[in-house]
């Protein structure tokens, strides 16, 4: 298969504008990214920064009358964002499928588990009642549920966080989608159950050979499973590339924040320098580059003119920064995830 | 879900006695002066007193009393169970058991026609009110629920009967006509009084509808259930709805049991005479018997409302049943 097959996903433009009473919330801006085949893409930024919007435009999850979304979203050659509606709702849950944040919020409170990936089944499927009960035992099983066809007449109160996201995951599956969507899949729960749900999801993505988009604010679930990775801030693309070269060369300023304010193993906890101030404003984002206020290294141009997403340099990745080349080499390499100097 | 069931039915039982003591006390011990001239209603005779004291068994210590008073509820007395007791109102001797069956269906045929009228059309004023939400669809439902929710009863009672029955010649007027005498007379008497009372509950209930579920349809399952590429239709009717439910059927068990001694304005305004009606008019008359034994109904009837609302309540929320 050539790479053009292998691609499933390509984003070009996407922006989502929430028109409030206090002004136009401008949550993604022209955010462009491919996911292939065996790939899987983080998308790491702090709350805010547009990863989840961004992966509810791609679902069609957004109130089409109270969003204005623009761009293209290419799905194996169709435009998602002018599909009408119900073709829409033929590909959700088929052929993208998304696992939430929180697993305690998002399994219906009222209903089996068991039933409940069934109702995924039925939603794309003539199979039947029993085919679709058969299938969501299977795949409570396949994803790690101990007695799975017991299990599957539980109800959610009765499943453990990490078995409730486990059964999202089988949710998410049941019709083998192209790609898989983990909006923080694992921030909701504890350290050991957030590996497994790793493992997890890297597992089905090699078998499947699917496409998987992971949105994390953690650099660390990021640094383990993605193979390419794309920074947000205030709903723009700060830095977009394969993940090796990202942690190991970050070039922007906003990514290194990440990594310095990251714990590890190895660097203790004074060690670490959180990104002073919070995130902007949506409604008025900050002129130029919306990360300058916070950046330590702005100058001149960067509260005038906002910086576009390029190539600094041939060998380089994609940043939005107006820092000399020579500077972000020197100031990236302090950053670079193998370094080990400021362990004790 | 067995023992479940059981522990609210022995609840029942224990919320049922206490009633039963509290409205004891309120009737036998608190009022000052002979219980006995309360109970023979106007203007007695001596030996009528003297009667009445020894039937009651005034003459007896007050747990006596009360003993022979639940057990008489409990197993029945000369009437028939359950044991209501005596009324000597009108200066005959008559069961108060008999009277009060007598008067229930009238009220019974009111709150369920009117029951069914106001569940149905307030649930689905909600749902269309809270789908549509800010168009003009919700917001004439919302004005109506506005009108329905402030309009007095017997206002609109008036008003629906100067029209419909007096104008306009469609329905049958005040008073009640049992259905095992004619069919067509009961529904056609039955209709305004229903209608008018089901506005203000429906009003009620398509509010709370529509709150419940905007406020369900923002939880993250429902986008769950969007997510798997359901019908908007499913979606809301199966994951929106279900979820929105449990406060309305609180809120239905009990309106229904507060109406069955509490539909005082709409019985009267059409003339039903149930048993709202007969609690107001035994009142009046200071026939304590009979305002007794409406009373013991009417908390009998909440009290199983209770019951069912929460055998309800455990199959709608499968949490409840392993609390």
């Amino acid at each position: 298969m050539s790479s053009s097959e292998r691609l499933l996903l390509d984003v070009r433009g996407l922006t989502v504008r929430f028109p409030t009473s206090d002004g136009v919330v401008q949550a993604v801006s022209d955010v462009s990214f491919k996911v292939s085949r065996g790939e899987t893409l983080g998308i790491v930024g702090e709350s805010g920064s547009g990863k989840s919007v961004s992966n509810l435009a791609i679902m069609g999850l957004l109130n089409r009358n109270r969003t204005l979304i623009s761009g293209e979203v290419r799905f194996m050659g169709r435009d998602l964002l002018t599909l009408p509606s119900n073709q829409l709702r033929q590909i959700r849950g088929k052929d993208i499928a998304m696992v939430f944040q929180d697993p305690f919020a998002c399994l219906h409170p009222m209903y089996r588990v068991g039933d409940q990936i069934a109702e995924a089944y039925l939603a794309h499927s003539d199979g039947g009642k029993d085919a679709a009960n058969a299938r969501a035992v299977e795949l409570l099983d396949h994803v790690g549920i101990p007695k799975a066809k017991s299990r599957a007449r539980d109800y959610p109160h009765q499943f453990s966080g990490g078995m409730r996201q486990r059964a999202m995951i089988a949710m998410a599956l049941v019709h083998n989608p192209a790609i898989l969507i983990c909006d923080e899949p694992t921030t909701a729960l504890d350290v050991t159950v957030q590996a497994q749900i790793l493992e997890l999801i890297e597992a089905v993505k090699r078998e499947f050979d699917i496409g998987v988009i992971l949105v994390t604010h953690d650099l660390g679930v990021v640094a383990e499973t993605a193979s390419g990775v794309m920074v947000m801030y205030a709903g723009r693309v700060m830095e977009y590339g394969p993940a090796r070269d990202i942690f190991e060369r970050p070039q922007h300023p906003y990514a290194w924040g990440l990594l310095d304010s990251m714990p590890t193993v190895e660097r203790r906890l004074e060690a670490l320098v959180p990104i002073e101030g919070s995130p902007p404003s949506l409604i008025s984002p900050p002129s130029g580059c919306p990360f300058h206020p916070r950046c330590p290294y702005r100058f001149e141009p960067c509260p005038v003119d906002r910086p576009p997403l390029i190539r600094p340099e041939v060998e380089a990745h994609l940043d939005a920064c107006h820092l000399p080349w020579d500077k972000k080499v020197e100031l990236g390499a302090k950053r670079s995830i193998n370094r080990v100097e400021d362990a004790a | 879900m067995i023992f479940y069931i059981a522990r609210r039915l022995l609840w029942t039982v224990v919320v049922v006695a206490c009633v039963l003591a509290i409205t004891f006390a309120v009737f036998y011990l608190l009022p000052a002066g002979d219980p006995a001239l309360r109970f023979a209603g106007k203007s007695p005779t001596q030996p009528e007193l003297a009667q009445i004291r020894h039937r009651l068994g005034l003459d007896k210590p007050w747990y006596v009393q009360f003993g022979k008073f639940s057990k008489n509820f409990f197993l029945g007395d000369k009437f028939g169970w359950p044991g209501l007791g005596t009324t000597y109102a009108g200066g005959t001797e008559s069961s108060v058991k008999t009277l009060v069956f007598n008067r229930a269906p009238r009220t019974l045929f009111l709150i369920a026609g009117a029951a069914i009228l106001w569940l149905v059309s307030g649930v689905a004023i909600g749902v269309l009110s809270a789908v549509k939400r800010r168009s003009i669809v919700d917001r004439l439902a919302m004005s109506f629920a506005l009108v329905g929710i402030s309009t007095p009863v017997f206002w609109l009672g008036l008003m629906s009967l100067y029209i419909f029955w007096r104008r306009l010649g469609w329905t049958g007027g005040t008073g009640y006509v049992s259905p095992s005498d004619s069919v067509t007379g009961f529904f056609s008497h039955m209709i305004l009084p229903w209608c008018v009372l089901a506005l203000l509950y429906a009003a009620f209930y398509a509010r709370m509808t529509r709150n419940n579920l905007l406020e369900t349809l923002g939880e993250d399952y429902i986008r769950t259930a969007r997510a798997k590429g359901l019908p908007e239709r499913t979606v809301i009717l199966k994951h929106g709805l279900r979820a929105s439910l449990t406060p309305i059927v609180t809120m239905f068990g009990l309106d229904i049991a507060l109406l069955v001694g509490g539909a005082v304005i709409t019985e009267s305004v059409f003339n039903l005479q149930g048993l709202g009606y007969t609690a107001i008019n035994s009142a009046l008359n200071q026939d304590l018997p009979l305002v007794l034994g409406v009373v013991l109904l009417a908390s009998v009837a909440v009290a199983l409302a209770n019951l069912i609302v929460d055998i309800l309540y455990a199959f709608i929320d499968p949490r409840v049943r392993y609390a």
